[in-house]
């Protein structure tokens, strides 16, 4: 059985939601990202104590018309595209970073 | 401006959000700069509450990038706490400081906080040009020292070297220090007015000659060539954008709450302190208007062969008495780089007998008894 996969949001990013978009800056590098929609959900649920496919199952199966096995590997894919600019923290256990406390915007 | 901003921006634009917002904390500072434009009083600066606040309502209604600045930031007591709590909501902040307060701790303190960036001034590779315009002995080498505490520590820092009288000759010294430190360089040539209209301390811009120099420098411009070539003829696209982004997704907070379009651009639109900074942001009087300007409303400007590469600021413009007027500093820039009269030093040209002298007082001073002097 694979294991389970938590992710958090960096504290090293700058982020705010324009419409529905969620626009991203890698403190990295100062990489400037837009998430579409469903990755939008993905990166707002990572608490970093909900596992990837809690998240997949609660959030993104819900809204968007998609198989779970899909949206899974989709979602996989995502992740370790984020982490790789450090946006996002993943781990087998649960993460508790500081994680930005606002997001929204109008 | 990469793909993705442009698109941010104008996504911006149509949703009416201020992407980025500078705020200055204070105006106390403990350099004496000779060219600076503000007064370093304290008349009721915002507290931390209110401060807190306003980031809380700046993250709500959409802003992504704050730039902190003063005075000197690190004046404030709070200021580590302001700057926590900005990076908790997420913005991508930038600081602008003379960095002399800033140590190994502090400079770990600003890294651990993420962030984007830290611009300093930096007058002159030599202590007695950059010591007499900060009016501050010593304080180029603490300044420099701060850098490489930063630096160490793998932040981004930027050397902002504004070109006055005083320092003209130095730029390409400064240039080579900052390569040296491993930080980023950026030029300024423009002085501005003070905030309360005072233009005296315009006399330290530095002369045209000097300014046309500084436009070919070939180690300064990507493209000398093309920046320096003349005007092309504007399109409907040029005379129907905006002239900057003051007020359209830009906008700047004073210490005491006054909501300006832009720090360069002292027309107040309402206080934060009395009204919520989206009520203001959305429906002030002053703000409408400043977004209701395109290009082809400048009666000046739109007739100018500069129009479609003109840097024109409106904000200096209004501080010459006319937001919808030319800026004549930019216009000598433009002169500067392309050796093409503006059509407004033209007209300064044409009537530079004592008549046309007395019209361009007024208009600075704003007093609205030009018809008796002409």
């Amino acid at each position: 059985m694979t294991k389970k996969r938590y992710v958090a949001r960096s504290y090293e990013i700058a982020a705010r939601k324009l419409g529905s978009e969620m626009m991203i800056m890698s403190g990295r590098d100062s990489t400037l990202f837009s998430l579409n929609d469903v990755a939008t959900v993905i990166w707002e649920a990572a608490d970093g104590s909900t596992s990837l496919d809690e998240i997949v199952e609660s959030r993104i199966c819900s809204q968007f018309e998609v198989q779970p096995c899909v949206a899974l590997q989709d979602a996989e894919t995502l992740v370790d595209e984020l982490a790789s600019h450090g946006i996002l923290l993943v781990s087998h256990e649960p993460i508790f970073p500081p994680v930005p406390l606002q997001l929204e915007a109008r | 401006m990469s793909g993705l901003m442009q698109t941010m921006t104008a996504k911006a634009l149509a949703l009416s959000i201020p992407l980025s917002v500078h705020l200055d904390l204070t105006y106390r500072c403990n350099e004496r700069c000779v060219h600076c434009y503000l007064d370093h009083q304290d008349y009721g600066e915002m507290t931390t509450s209110e401060i807190k606040g306003l980031l809380k309502e700046l993250a709500d209604a959409g802003v992504f990038f704050l730039t902190l600045s003063g005075g000197e930031i690190m004046l404030r007591k709070d200021f580590f706490e302001i700057l926590e709590y900005a990076r908790a909501l997420a913005f991508s902040v930038k600081l602008k400081t003379n960095a002399i307060l800033i140590r190994e701790h502090e400079a770990e303190r600003i890294r651990s906080l993420g962030v984007e960036s830290i611009q300093i001034s930096i007058y002159s590779h030599r202590p007695a040009v950059h010591d007499a315009i900060t009016k501050v002995p010593g304080s180029l080498a603490r300044s420099v020292r701060a850098i490489r505490f930063l630096k160490a520590r793998g932040l981004k820092v930027i050397i902002a070297n504004v070109q006055m009288l005083q320092n003209m000759g130095d730029y390409p010294e400064v240039r080579a220090m900052a390569n040296e430190l491993g930080v980023e360089f950026s030029i300024d040539p423009t002085i501005t007015p003070k905030m309360d209209g005072d233009r005296s301390i315009l006399n330290l811009n530095i002369e045209q000659a000097a300014l046309k120099q500084l436009f070919r420098d070939e180690s300064l411009a990507e493209n000398v060539q093309e920046s320096c070539a003349p005007p092309r003829k504007a399109d409907d696209d040029d005379l129907d954008a905006a002239p900057c982004s003051a007020g359209h997704t830009a906008c700047y907070v004073s210490p005491y709450g006054d909501v300006y379009p832009c720090v360069q651009f002292p027309l107040p639109s309402g206080n934060v302190r009395r009204e919520r900074f989206l009520d203001i942001w959305l429906h002030s009087t002053q703000l409408r208007d400043v977004r209701s300007i395109q290009v082809r409303d400048l009666p000046t400007c739109s007739q100018c062969s500069h129009v479609a590469a003109c840097t024109r600021c409106p904000g200096l413009a209004f501080m010459e008495g006319d937001m919808r007027g030319p800026s004549i500093q930019d216009c000598e820039k433009s002169f500067a780089r392309t050796g093409i009269p503006s059509k407004n030093l033209e007209a300064k040209r044409a009537s530079s007998a004592g008549p046309a002298r007395a019209r361009e007082l007024i208009q600075i001073q704003g007093v609205a008894i030009a018809p008796v002097l002409l």
